[in-house]
Formats: structure tokens, sequence, C-alpha cells
């Protein structure tokens, strides 16, 4: 067991206090459980469980992932075990563990989307709820809600009105102007923004000349993105009050001073947690190091400090 | 507690031929914890972050003195750097991980099929099978390989437990020439045959289907493209046999890191 004291709180919004920025990215550390072995998971600032449906989804076909340089392509489909089934036999395990639970949310309607967030609003143990708007909106023709503002907006204002609990919005990168979504959930009531999700890529195998993913196209996680995720969560943090997660290639404690530097309150580790599952503990321990070494008292001196002039 | 992630010293590296290595560890923890037919996912990488993701490697051997020994083919970046490496250099390991090879309850005739590079595990499981409980009443290896170079010190080592091998070639340099499948002709028919195997994939589904037909058991240890290995990412999914109906109602998706590596052949859609 490592340090603990306050130094590396950080509040990230709806009156949310956690006891360290390093949160969990959804998809990448299942349902907490799985990391038993390798992570001491009381010691996180939040546990971000994989993305719940108010169905089970089987996910994609395969192949669902593909290594690139520098970074991963994902379709797994939101492959996950539904509501009833992570009420009843994930909620017990997590609410164990001790750390803030936040549950990621999808749906392909907006109907969905409230209703699950009605649903979770009576299950104890939850800190918050995050809700993923990269999902293809089905009535909509497939186009994902967290491309257009009008829809993030509603999304976010219905499941507000359905839950007294925290509210996070995940936005995506794969629009023109990131400040447009970011304003957009602020209005609609969001608590919290979280960015960035996957940035919409594609690999193909030229001897075969077919695609490296059944889906075809993907989400690119890891290092490669963590560039693009900075300058948005940078571009964000210009229009909005409310606090940030950072997600995006994180690996290390310098990259989680980089993104509070471009003002995230939070982040979250996503694809470093496949490649060394006790990545976020090792940052955690860090981040204390950080505070010793550079004289900083809390570890909340450090947001939204960028030099510009 | 199991899986362990850990940094293991290299005790021995060699070449068995231009393009195959046995590396060999030593990790105690993870030797006493490991089983047949698990894997390790394997760090072939010196903090570059080149390759990203972590390789996965069926555990080909384990010591009693704590050593755990992986077999591979130099193909690219991740196992070019596991060539590279020399005694008394460190390499981080993460398992055991996943379902291995479930040993007869009953003594039975064994049969074991490896092709290729699949052969890694079946080392292991041939020593485990030898010293269960419950002895086999017989075990055949049947090994297939490109050319007679690529194989002859796994054969020997087999060999050297005591076990009969039979060899099939494409280039016909050792044993038959053809395909290792075609050896299964030689198992009698009037006895029942428990068949351990793993190999390519259109090997496997011949393995699996003829053991299908004939009732007998047969674990395969199938491999995919892996993340991380620990049933986080869920991306090393397969079709399972159970698809069609109402997709929300069975789960038409296996996960080669977690259900498997090593799975019953019924259970995989072998399209």
């Amino acid at each position: 067991m490592g340090v603990t004291d306050n130094r590396l709180q950080v509040d990230i919004g709806g009156g949310v206090r956690i006891a360290n920025p390093i949160m969990t990215a959804s998809g990448t550390f299942g349902y907490g459980n799985e990391f038993s072995s390798f992570v001491d998971l009381e010691r996180l600032g939040a546990i971000v469980v994989k993305g719940i449906s108010l169905l089970p989804r089987p996910g994609n076909p395969p192949p669902r992932i593909y290594e690139t340089m520098c970074g991963m392509l994902n379709a797994i489909g939101l492959e996950n075990v539904g509501l009833d089934k992570f009420v009843s036999d994930k909620m017990p395990i997590l609410r164990k563990i001790g750390a803030p639970v936040i549950v990621n949310v999808l749906g392909d309607s907006i109907d969905e989307y409230a209703a699950l967030s009605e649903n979770l609003n009576n299950i104890s143990g939850i800190t918050a709820l995050e809700i993923n708007i990269s999902c293809p909106n089905v009535k909509k023709g497939g186009v994902a809600f967290g491309t257009d503002p009008a829809m993030v907006r509603r999304v976010t204002e219905a499941v507000k009105g359905k839950t007294s609990l925290p509210v996070i919005i995940k936005l995506s990168p794969n629009v023109t102007d990131i400040t447009t979504t970011a304003k957009a959930a602020e209005d609609g009531g969001a608590d919290t923004i979280s960015l960035i999700n996957t940035v919409m890529g594609m690999a193909i195998d030229h001897r075969t000349k077919r695609p490296r993913l059944a889906n075809i196209i993907g989400g690119l996680s890891g290092p490669a993105i963590k560039p693009v995720a900075l300058r948005m969560v940078w571009q964000a943090a210009k229009v909005v009050k409310i606090p940030i997660i950072g997600i995006g290639g994180i690996m290390s404690v310098e990259d989680v001073l980089e993104f509070m530097i471009a003002g995230a309150s939070a982040v979250q580790i996503g694809t470093a947690n496949l490649v060394d599952p006790d990545t976020t503990e090792k940052i955690i321990d860090g981040l204390y190091d950080y505070l010793e070494e550079s004289g900083c008292e809390t570890i909340r001196e450090v947001i939204g400090t960028l030099q510009t002039g | 507690m199991p899986p362990f992630k850990i940094d293991a010293e290299v005790i021995r590296n060699e070449k068995i031929n231009e393009d195959v290595c046995r590396l060999t560890l030593m990790a105690p923890d993870l030797a006493e914890a490991a089983s047949a037919g698990q894997f390790l996912m394997v760090k072939a990488c010196r903090n570059s972050g080149v390759p990203l993701w972590r390789r996965p490697f069926s555990i080909h051997h384990v010591t009693p003195d704590g050593g755990i020994t992986l077999l591979f083919k130099v193909v690219g970046k991740g196992s070019k750097f596991m060539s590279d490496l020399h005694k008394g250099e460190f390499l981080n390991l993460l398992g055991p991980l996943g379902k291995g090879f479930t040993l007869p309850g009953v003594p039975t005739s064994v049969c074991i099929v490896g092709g290729g590079m699949g052969i890694a595990p079946l080392f292991y499981l041939a020593n485990q099978l030898l010293h269960n409980v419950v002895k086999p009443k017989k075990i055949q290896l049947f090994m297939g390989a490109t050319t007679a170079n690529e194989m002859s010190v796994l054969a020997k080592d087999f060999a050297n437990l005591g076990l009969p091998v039979s060899v099939a070639t494409d280039d016909g340099t050792a044993g038959h020439h053809g395909l290792v499948t075609d050896l299964l002709g030689q198992l009698t028919l009037d006895e029942e045959w428990s068949v351990y195997s793993c190999g390519p994939h259109p090997m496997m589904k011949t393995v699996a289907r003829y053991c299908l037909d004939k009732n007998w058991s047969c674990q395969v240890s199938l491999e995919t493209l892996m993340a991380c290995g620990i049933s986080a990412c869920l991306g090393c999914a397969i079709r399972s046999s159970r698809q069609g109906g109402n997709s929300l109602q069975i789960e038409p998706y296996l996960h080669v890191c977690k259900e498997g590596p090593v799975f019953e052949a019924g259970e995989v859609a072998w399209e």
C-alpha cells in the first residue's frame, strides 16, 4: 500500500471529489476485478466500467483489433452483459472494491440512454454516470450522437432529467470543432466532460486487399492519439467551466501532467492498461513523487497552467 | 496470487534452426502456477513502446528449478527482440493466463497432433500427461512441418520422452510427404482416443472434424491477435458453435484469452 493523503484529491464535477486524478477508461479495465492481481483497486481515483446497454450485446465479429504504429484499432462492438446482469453480477463485486464506480452508459436512441440512467439512479454504490455518445444513432441513420451538437445537448438533457447522479459526457473526437460539442454538453447540464473517445481509423492488408477489422473501420487509441487528445482538451478547457477528464494515449506520469496542464482535472488510463495492467497504480505513486520533486503542495496546482506567453 | 507480472531473467536462448528460438527464463512463481496449454503475455520491447502490445506465447516447457521455456519463430519486431536476448538479461512476463488443456480423468489412448510452431505447447502437455496421476494407455505423437530441419530438434525431444513420433513434411524431407492430418488414419478405430492439437487453423479444423465425426474427445489450442490477454479488451473473440438463433440470448463469441486458448473442438465454429 502506497501513500494516501489528500494531496492528489481532485474535483471532477457534480460534487464528486476523488482521491487522485487517475481513473480507468471504459472498455480497457473490464469490470475491475480482472485487474485485482495487478492493482490495489481501492487506490484508484475511480473505476469506469465497460459500457452498459439495456440489453446484452454480443459484440462484433472477429477480427476485432489490430495493432498500429504506437496505437491500436478496435471494433469490439460494445460487447457487454447488459443492464440486468451488470446490476446483479458485477455491481456487488464493484461495491466491495471501495473505489468510486463510474458506470459508462451506451445506447442507440435517446430513450435507451434515458432508460439506463433512470434504472441506474437507484442502484447503490454508483458515484457517477459517464455517457458514451460516440455510439451510432440508429433512428438517425447511424450517425453518431456525439458529432452533432444539438444531439449532444438533447442526450445530456434526457439523461440529466432521469438521474440525480453526476453526469459525465464522453465526447467524440470525430468532429470538426470540439468546442461546439463540449459547450453543448455543458449547456445540456453535464457536470463534467471526458475526452477523447477513440479516433475513427482503418487498416488494410495490402496483400489480400481486405480490411484488418471485420467491421472495416474502428477506433484508434494509444500513444498515437495523444497529441490530438491534448489539443482537444486544451480547446475544450477554454470554452467550458465544468471540469474536464482527459483521455487519450496516457502511458506515464508525464502524460498525466501534460493533460492536467492543458486543463484536465483528472485523466483516464485506457490502452496502457492492456499493455501493463499495473499502469494506474504506478502512475498514482509517480504523482506523489512528482509532488515531492516539483515542490507543488497539491496536484490541483497543476490544472490549467499552460504557459502560452 | 496468479497471474503474475514479473521481470524474468534469461537463463538460455538457443537458436534451434535459422529462425526458431528456444528461450528459457527463470520464473519460479509463474512456473509453479502454470499448466500445459496456458500462455504468457511477453513485453517484447525495451521501453520503446514499439511494438505496443505484449505478445502471447504458449508455455513450451517448465523445468523443476522454476524455468519457463518459450519456443518461437522470428516473424516480426517482437520475436526479433526476443531472439536477440542474452543470458542475464530480463524479459517482462504476465502469466500464466487462460485455460489450458484438461488431462484425461481416466486412462485413455492419447494422440497429440502438432503443426509448425503449434508444437510449442504440446511438449509441456506431453510431459504433464506422462507425470499425471492417471496414466494414458499410450501416447501417439503426430508432428507436421514444412521441412525436416524445422523440427528435427523437437522430434528428438519428444522421442527422448519415450513417445512414438510420426512425422509429416510438406517437402517430403522427413516422414510422410504430405499433411500431418493424413496420419490420423493410423489411429486404430477400435478404441476411443483423446486428441490434443495445436497448429495452423486449417490443420486444427481437419483434426477437429475428424474427431467430432468419431465422437472422440478433442482439445485444440487456438491463436488470435491479442492485446491484453487478461479479458479486459475482449479483442480476441472467435466464433462459437453456439451461434445462430437470438443473438441476445446466447453468446455467439468465445474469447481466446479467457475461455481459451484451449477449447473443446465442439465449442468452436469451424467455418
